[in-house]
């Protein structure tokens, strides 16, 4: 297929690899509950997230419930406007204020969703579902033609032609996925945001639809944006990755660096918790007291310290400032080497 | 004598297009103190019949077993007042969703209370320590105080705790604990999964732990019975298992985890799990089998011997390599 | 990918039944549905075909015989097989008729209500706070009235006619499609497909009509099925009150009304309409039931 789109390319999405976007303290707050009398409570659901997505790289944004990994999601597709902070996407800002998706910008940026039962129209056709981005922002394109790219693109995704009359009720899960993916690069995005696209399957079709993702970043130089709470995965698919505990990003790098030498220890603790399918290993687990505090009510200072084993006076005031370069983290106290290294011996 | 004795367990499902076979000849053999787990994707019957072993399913099932034991006792030929007496109280099951497995109308303590109403002989004075008792025992803090508790109250992993506390309520021998983690976060998964095999040793009561989740099973239990599409087709101790699986199925489910990946690609298994409309005629894994052949898709494949992890297959696989001489039932 | 898409061929060789199949295997299950649905569709065939069938015109008089007993009574005759009225008419031929008018008064009714309340449910489900308020309130003030007593003020200020009495009961039955099409849309909304079709470019008015309402339907269909019944109920009840159908239109509630007087003398004349009323609206509801058996998504396996 072609991946040439005449109106979408500027000068930034060369062949360089400079990034395609980029996201400076993202922040998302939400008002719930209030009535006539009553002020709304504020969640903070996405606090303060920089980061770039680069062509045919992965970042993977890690976290538990209630960290802001969806909403992060939501922000970067322009679902909704951040409330605070930036966004580049190709050299277009969006702030605020402007929720502005015009057609170039909604091309450049797509969604899969994590439930495939849940993301397709039961009553429309796999192949209206697939024609029915084309026929919205690009109504010149004629209908043959149109038919003809979404055939293409079902071929592409390893479905069959004679899926296209079908509804979404006669596929797998697995099978419903790859028509998400497929409804996704319609539109030859240059991002691809994909909001826990294998959590929901099983692990024979996981491994299908991950290595399908991986075929499509090489073929069309695709930037992802790979939301999960599964480490595992993550470790397989990411190149950065970004590990966020309500709201905020409290470490960031390198997936190997990360990996290997956690400095929060939250990300310590996630590595940890994390179970491996070897019975043979013996872990030194560290085990987190308490639960996920609300994000309706998240402690002062580093969301972290109710919970952290090395959580002093200073954590309960201030978040923490990012320190590091490439790898960075949110931490008064970061692990050091000896830490690490049994981090090493632990982690998944 | 072993705790739970369940031979050749089918049931089939009366659907609107016809008869669908969930489960397919299933044996389940539980010691006491044992911590087995049932291990299948979605459809492989895994968590239907453990349901049929508690008579939790609906009326469109119909449930046929050449064995079902539990405790000495036939469960087939008990009446339903008999098998009420045992269920609930001998034998416990918590489920994946907390939230809706705990009665909203109610709080917590009158729902532990009532378990143990039902089920011992204690006063109201005794209930009430006694399931003071059990959330203290499941972790939950101030535990006086959340025995007022409504379940909308309570975070996931506290209603999963406070679950744990119903189902432990009369000290059962045996505990079914369906994916009890799949809906909780990694760390609080981690919390759940210690308290219950911490208990399970303390209280000495066998448990079978239902998941998808291959970390989950290496990290938690000694005994692994792997099923797929309503069979089981293989049995084995964890590490074994983990080693030398001799289901290809087993074995392809393995390597496909994510972890064990060596480069960018995984090894994948092709295809989808048979559905009602696509049983195959012979092994039920040859469609999607990377070692089938013409025997494996017209005849139905025969238990292998113990030292073979049960596997009901036509040529099992030892150290990944499919025996396909006819002398290996050694 | 190539061994991917080789299987895929094979599971889909035999495929599941389509989703109409699967309808009918449940409905057929409920056998007053069943029952219901054979009664419906023979009075729907009466009321077509009701000047082929009906011997007489339905104001025919035949002055000789006032008040003639059906066929099996003493008195009665094969030239009147139901019997005759006070003013000579033909029961039989009136009766077929009246069906005409039931299913015009239930069509009519239905359609009115459904696509309005369908339309402002819509809406609602879509508007902010505040417009969502506001229409569900004045939704919740017109089901406060009782709903015959409502459908009678408006006919008496509209003026009694058949089709008065139409807009009157279509006005008091909309409501209730309003709050079903927004419970249904309310939980339709937050699907992932929603924001998908978002995603891709969908205006508002797309979204709501084209991607989220035909999602909505199951549950409308129960309710214009049941509606329907209402409408035929209420629309005898205003013609027996005088409000609706006027004389001599055959109109079952209005026959009813004609000749209470003569009960004593002649049972016939108001227990065949009452009969038919009887039957038809029994018939709907349990075909209604049966669509709602058949279509409910909370009964319904994925």
């Amino acid at each position: 297929m072609s991946t040439a789109n005449p109106s979408g390319t500027s000068p930034e999405t060369g062949p360089t690899t400079g990034p395609i976007l980029t996201a400076s303290h993202l922040t998302r707050h939400y008002e719930i509950g209030g009535g006539a009398f009553k002020k709304p409570a504020v969640v903070r659901a996405l606090n303060g997230a920089s980061f770039t997505l680069t062509p045919g790289r992965t970042l993977a944004v890690v976290g538990e419930s209630g960290c802001g990994k969806s909403t992060l999601a939501r922000v970067v597709t322009m679902i909704e406007p951040p409330t605070e902070g930036e966004l580049s996407i190709g050299g277009k800002l969006i702030g605020p204020e402007g929720a502005s998706r015009d057609r170039d910008l909604r091309s450049m940026v797509q969604i899969v969703f994590q439930d495939p039962y849940g993301s397709l129209n039961p009553r429309q056709t796999i192949g209206a579902t697939l024609m029915e981005p084309l026929k919205l922002n690009r109504p010149e394109v004629k209908a043959e033609e149109r038919e003809a790219r979404a055939r293409e693109m079902l071929e592409l995704v390893g479905l069959r032609p004679e899926h296209f009359e079908r509804y979404p009720h006669m596929f797998s899960g697995g099978q419903r996925q790859r028509v998400a993916v497929a409804r996704a690069l319609m539109l030859d995005p240059k991002i691809l945001v994909l909001d826990e696209p294998v959590s929901a399957l099983d692990l024979s079709i996981q491994s299908q639809i991950l290595n399908l993702l991986v075929d499509l970043q090489d073929r069309l130089g695709l930037a992802y944006l790979f939301i999960s709470h599964d480490l595992s995965v993550v470790r397989h698919l990411a190149d950065d990755v970004m590990v966020m505990y309500l709201g905020r990003p409290v470490e960031q790098g390198p997936k190997e660096d990360v990996f290997a030498h956690p400095r929060h220890p939250y990300t310590r603790s996630l590595l940890s918790a994390t179970p491996v399918a070897d019975p043979r290993r013996k872990r030194n687990r560290i085990k987190l007291e308490g639960e996920l505090p609300s994000p309706l009510a998240a402690p002062p200072g580093c969301p972290f310290n109710p919970r952290c084993w090395k959580a002093t006076a200073e954590c309960r005031e201030a978040f923490p400032p990012y320190e590091g370069g490439v790898h960075s983290y949110a931490c008064y106290h970061p692990l050091d080497a000896d830490e690490t290294m049994e981090a090493l011996a632990d982690a998944p | 004598m072993p705790l739970l004795e369940i031979r050749n367990l089918s049931v089939d499902f009366a659907t609107a297009s016809g008869r669908f076979r969930a489960v397919d000849g299933v044996d389940v053999t539980v010691e006491p103190g044992d911590l087995m787990a049932i291990v299948g994707e979605s459809g492989s019957g895994k968590s239907v019949s453990m349901l049929a072993l508690m008579g939790l399913l609906p009326w469109t099932a119909t449930v046929t077993a050449d064995k079902m034991e539990f405790d000495g006792q036939d469960l087939r030929s008990l009446s339903a007042r008999a098998k009420r007496q045992i269920i609930g109280r001998d034998i416990s099951m918590i489920f994946q969703e907390p939230m809706s497995s705990l009665n909203p109308c109610f709080t917590v303590g009158f729902q532990i209370k009532e378990s143990l109403k039902l089920h011992t002989s204690l006063d109201r004075r005794q209930r009430q320590d006694r399931a003071v008792e059990l959330l203290e025992l499941v972790g939950i803090p101030d535990p006086a105080k959340r025995l007022n508790a409504f379940p909308h109250q309570l975070s996931g992993g506290m209603s999963q705790r406070a679950m744990i506390a119903i189902a432990l309520a009369c000290q059962p021998k045996l505990l079914i604990a369906d994916e009890p983690t799949t809906a909780l976060d990694v760390t609080i998964q981690a919390q759940i999964l210690e308290l219950l095999t911490g208990l399970q040793q303390t209280a000495g009561m066998a448990m079978i732990l239902i998941t998808h989740d291959m970390g989950v099973v290496a990290e938690t239990v000694r005994r692994v019975s792997v099923q797929y599409a309503g069979q089981k087709v293989e049995e084995q101790p964890v590490e074994d298992l983990f080693d030398d699986p001799h289901h290809p199925y087993t074995a392809a489910l393995l390597a496909a985890l994510p972890e064990r990946a060596t480069g960018k690609h995984l090894p994948t298994i092709k295809g989808v799990v048979p559905g009602q409309f696509d049983r195959p005629q012979g092994c039920l894994f040859s469609p999607r089998c990377a070692f089938a052949d013409e025997r494996c898709r017209t005849i139905v494949p025969p238990r292998q011997p113990q030292a073979l992890g049960q596997a009901l297959c036509h040529y099992p696989l030892i150290d990944g390599v499919p025996q396909k001489s006819q002398e290996v039932t050694a | 990918m190539a061994d991917a898409s080789s299987q895929i061929a094979r599971t889909v060789a035999t495929a599941p039944p389509g989703p109409f199949r699967e309808f009918w295997s449940s409905f057929k299950e409920n056998r007053g549905a069943v029952i219901g649905l054979v009664i419906f569709a023979s009075f729907l065939l009466i009321a077509i075909a009701a000047p082929l069938l009906a011997p007489y015109t339905p104001n025919a008089q035949f002055r000789d015989h006032l008040l003639q007993p059906p066929v099996w009574e003493a008195g009665g005759s094969w030239q009147f097989p139901l019997g005759t009225d006070p003013l000579g008419r033909d029961m039989l031929s009136r009766l077929l008729y009246g069906a005409r008018f039931s299913f015009l008064i239930g069509l009519v009714v239905v359609g009115i209500a459904s696509f309005f309340g369908v339309v402002i449910g819509v809406l609602a489900g879509f508007a902010p706070r505040w417009g969502d308020t506001l229409i569900m309130r004045v939704m919740d003030i017109v089901l406060s009235f009782p709903s015959l007593l409502l459908a009678l003020v408006l006919v008496a200020i509209l003026g009694p006619s058949l089709i008065n009495a139409m807009i009157a009961i279509s006005i008091v039955l909309q409501p209730h499609f309003v709050r079903l099409t927004r419970a249904a849309v309310l939980s339709e909304r937050g699907r992932d497909y929603v924001t998908a079709a978002r995603v891709a470019g969908a205006g508002p008015i797309r979204i709501m009509f084209r991607t989220v309402l035909p999602n909505c339907l199951g549950p409308i269909i129960v309710q214009a099925a049941l509606s329907f019944s209402t409408a035929v109920l209420d629309a005898a009840a205003l013609g027996f009150l005088g409000m609706g159908a006027q004389p001599p239109t055959p109109e079952w509630g209005t026959m009813l009304a004609e000749a209470r007087e003569f009960i004593l003398r002649a049972w016939w004349v108001v227990t065949f309409p009452g009969l038919c009323i009887l039957v038809t609206v029994l018939a709907i509801n349990l075909m209604g039931d049966g669509l709602r058996d058949a279509l409910d998504p909370k009964l319904k396996r994925s």
